[in-house]
């Protein structure tokens, strides 16, 4: 590639546009990224725990309402549930609320990718969740109503404590998903990571450098999730209790 | 809402058809390229020559951690000048978006169904290889006809679910500007005013073939666990 | 203290409790036998309410298992249940498998509830043990925590499905050890079991099903000494021989 010209150091020069430096504008698009993940996979935990466990109830109706709300989320791509929570939702709502989301509400890249996102993510929590719940032995369910536990407190104290933790390896999964699928948001304007490395490139033309540093922070990144969960996996752990034992 | 405007869809068929196309070819590109490079890169990850293994191992961990979207971006940057390069033209090859994009998403599924397919090879008990071994076949020939049929016959409903989920990354091509079904509709949805009808027609159509693939998918796992 | 009144249950067409009737009086200890698909560990688990059932009725203490408008919570946490695997919470420490039932349904301080807690595992030979968690123990030591955790909620009737099924041979005395204390003691017992040493040593009657009937119901003397129907003649035949 003997035309190309590699200069690391475009990293410390100004932008075109003046002002800041360009790695500020890598800086920028990570907190972004961090941001958007972070928060969509809170709420995406909550949810997703919410429709899982619903999914298991003995409650015909509620069960099914789960599932449907599960393939909704899931046969649709990402992107095009985006565009539907920030180009169409606004348009289909009464005047004022949709008035209120194109005009009033702040940061709304920011907020519509986040709620996108976890919607997005909760549903294939719900799957890891119920799949976990299934796995448990039948007789922890009769245990826990043995001794007088209402349905919700066998969920509460004896079905969900073990679930998760049994979850916890496909969980860091969507973790790093959801960290990945932050990009997507640059489709609504949000300039988060890749948004910035690409907007970079534009303006510099040093693809190589700029996406290969790109490509390292998500590296880091989701190495870091990982190693969160897998902090979190040993901090849980039952003692003496090996997956699968009887 | 009221003022839905149904014939912008209906106007426009034409044109979502021919994106659809596009969609559909990427897909079947990726599908095919994934599935024969994955299997070479699974048994690159399986084989006993460290330096091999290290380096497909390498090449699934980077794929699986970073965004399809930068990926997009890294091919459509690169492949002109790889491009160049080769041919030692003076300036990067003029390559489209499109022809561009087909080869990031081979590249990146091909990580995908590597995992897959190493996944039911490994599912293979020892004793299958051992008899393969047994009557002399060679290491390919083991893998050819003993190995990798059975392993393909457990894992076709696990290649299919990733191939749904391929078919719906696809629309990420709208990074890039490629024509696929989605950036169709949002040509339309641009130029007539009409985000509402065309985005929710696009939402439907996919969930409406993803959901029918995956039933497909299900109803095949029951039968395949059926005759197994 | 326990009634069963002509109870059947139906799983889709199949029948597996058929016009089941038998009575269980206070302090009385009734073993319950047969051979594997005859419905005893079902009949057991409808007492409690862990299974329905479509016809027939059940009263505990006075109070019925079948209507709608009983508190199976309130039930259940004055019976107490063995099961056949244990099924001690693996989450949860051996002190904290006894307490947490007694805090959040009997709504007992947590004070109380470890002392109750302590007592027990005393009782079962067990009180080193209850910072550990149920995987480190053995099976028999689970199953005694497992009775202690029932007798925890302080339980008018305790009920045993298949207590020792799943033990390895030299662990079923240590479990059985505590259940004859139990019925000396007085506790009223239903008990599903193919033990039937045990069944001669404590029980007060035998109930003999097969395919979902009770074919015998009577005092363990008259049981083991002249049954009278063919196929308890064969079951014990068959069982006893060792």
């Amino acid at each position: 590639m003997s035309t190309y010209n590699w200069d690391w150091n475009i990293f410390f020069e100004e932008v075109a546009t003046g002002g800041e430096k360009y790695y500020q504008w890598m800086l920028s698009g990570l907190a972004w990224t961090i941001a958007t993940a972070m928060l969509a996979w809170i709420i995406a935990l909550i949810l997703g725990s919410i429709v899982g466990v619903i999914r298991t109830t003995p409650i015909k109706w509620l069960a099914i309402l789960g599932d449907i709300y599960v393939e909704i989320f899931r046969n649709v791509p990402l992107i095009v549930q985006m565009f539907l929570w920030f180009f169409v939702l606004p348009d289909i709502l009464p005047e004022t609320a949709g008035n209120w989301l194109k005009q009033d509400l702040p940061l709304p890249e920011f907020f519509t990718a986040v709620i996108s996102l976890a919607f997005f993510t909760s549903a294939r929590v719900a799957e890891q969740v119920k799949a976990g719940v299934m796995t448990l032995p039948r007789g922890q369910k009769s245990a826990g109503l043995a001794v007088g536990f209402t349905l919700s407190q066998v969920y509460l104290y004896v079905l969900l404590p073990m679930a998760f933790r049994i979850i916890i390896p496909p969980l860091t999964s969507e973790f790093m998903n959801v960290i990945k699928n932050s990009s997507v948001a640059l489709t609504i304007g949000m300039l988060e990571l890749t948004a910035q490395a690409r907007q970079m490139n534009d303006y510099t033309f040093h693809g190589f450098e700029t996406f290969t540093v790109a490509t390292l922070l998500y590296i880091i990144v989701c190495f870091a999730a990982n190693r969160l969960m897998a902090l979190i996996e040993c901090q849980v752990r039952v003692p003496g209790y090996v997956r699968g034992d009887r | 809402m009221g003022d839905f405007d149904f014939d912008v869809i209906r106007r426009s068929l034409p044109y979502l058809f021919k994106g659809m196309e596009y969609t559909l070819g990427l897909t079947f590109t990726a599908m095919i390229g994934g599935i024969f490079f994955g299997t070479l890169l699974a048994l690159a990850r399986l084989s006993a020559i460290a330096p091999l293994s290290l380096v497909a191992s390498g090449y699934v961990n980077l794929m699986r951690s970073i965004p399809l979207v930068l990926v997009i971006f890294w091919f459509y940057f690169l492949v002109p000048l790889v491009g160049q390069w080769i041919t030692g033209a003076p300036q990067p090859l003029p390559i489209g978006a499109e022809k561009t994009a087909l080869v990031s998403f081979t590249l990146f599924e091909i990580a995908f169904y590597c995992e897959i397919i190493r996944a039911g090879i490994q599912s293979i008990p020892q004793g299958q290889i051992g008899a393969a071994k047994a009557v002399g076949f060679t290491y390919f020939q083991q893998m050819r006809y003993v190995i990798l049929p059975q392993a393909f016959q457990n894992m076709i409903p696990i290649l299919l679910s990733q191939t749904i989920v391929l078919f719906q990354d696809t629309s990420l091509v709208y990074v890039i500007s490629v024509t696929d079904f989605l950036g169709a509709a949002a040509k339309v949805a641009q130029r007539d005013s009409r985000l509402v009808e065309m985005y929710s027609f696009v939402a439907v159509i996919y969930f409406v073939m993803s959901f029918a693939l995956s039933r497909l998918v299900r109803r095949l796992q029951t039968n395949i666990r059926i005759a197994g | 203290m326990i009634a069963l009144e002509k109870v059947s249950k139906w799983y889709g067409k199949f029948q597996v409790l058929n016009d089941c009737s038998t009575e269980i009086n206070k302090g009385e200890v009734v073993v319950v036998c047969g051979p594997s698909g005859s419905g005893k560990s079902t009949l057991i688990k409808c007492v409690n309410g862990l299974e329905t059932f479509q016809q027939g009725e059940i009263f505990v203490n006075g109070t019925s298992v079948g209507q709608a408008r009983t508190n199976l919570s309130k039930l259940r946490s004055q019976v107490g249940m063995v099961f056949q695997h244990f099924e001690l919470f693996p989450h949860l420490s051996i002190i904290d498998n006894l307490t947490i039932a007694q805090i959040k349904v009997l709504k007992r301080s947590k004070q109380e509830a470890i002392e109750k807690g302590m007592q027990l595992l005393e009782r079962v030979g067990l009180s080193n043990q209850s910072a550990k968690f149920p995987s480190q123990l053995s099976g028999g030591q689970q199953q005694r925590v497992a009775i202690a955790r029932a007798l925890a909620m302080d339980p008018i009737v305790m009920l045993f499905d298949e207590p020792t099924s799943a033990l390895d041979p030299e662990m079923v005395n240590e479990v059985l050890d505590v259940m004859v204390e139990l019925a000396a003691e007085g506790m009223t017992m239903m008990v599903v079991t193919h033990e039937m040493g045990f069944a001669r040593k404590v029980a007060n009657r035998v109930v003999f099903m097969d395919r979902g009937s009770i074919i015998e119901d009577t005092t363990k003397n008259e049981f083991f000494g002249t049954p009278r129907s063919k196929r308890a003649q064969q079951f014990l035949s068959k069982i006893l021989s060792y």
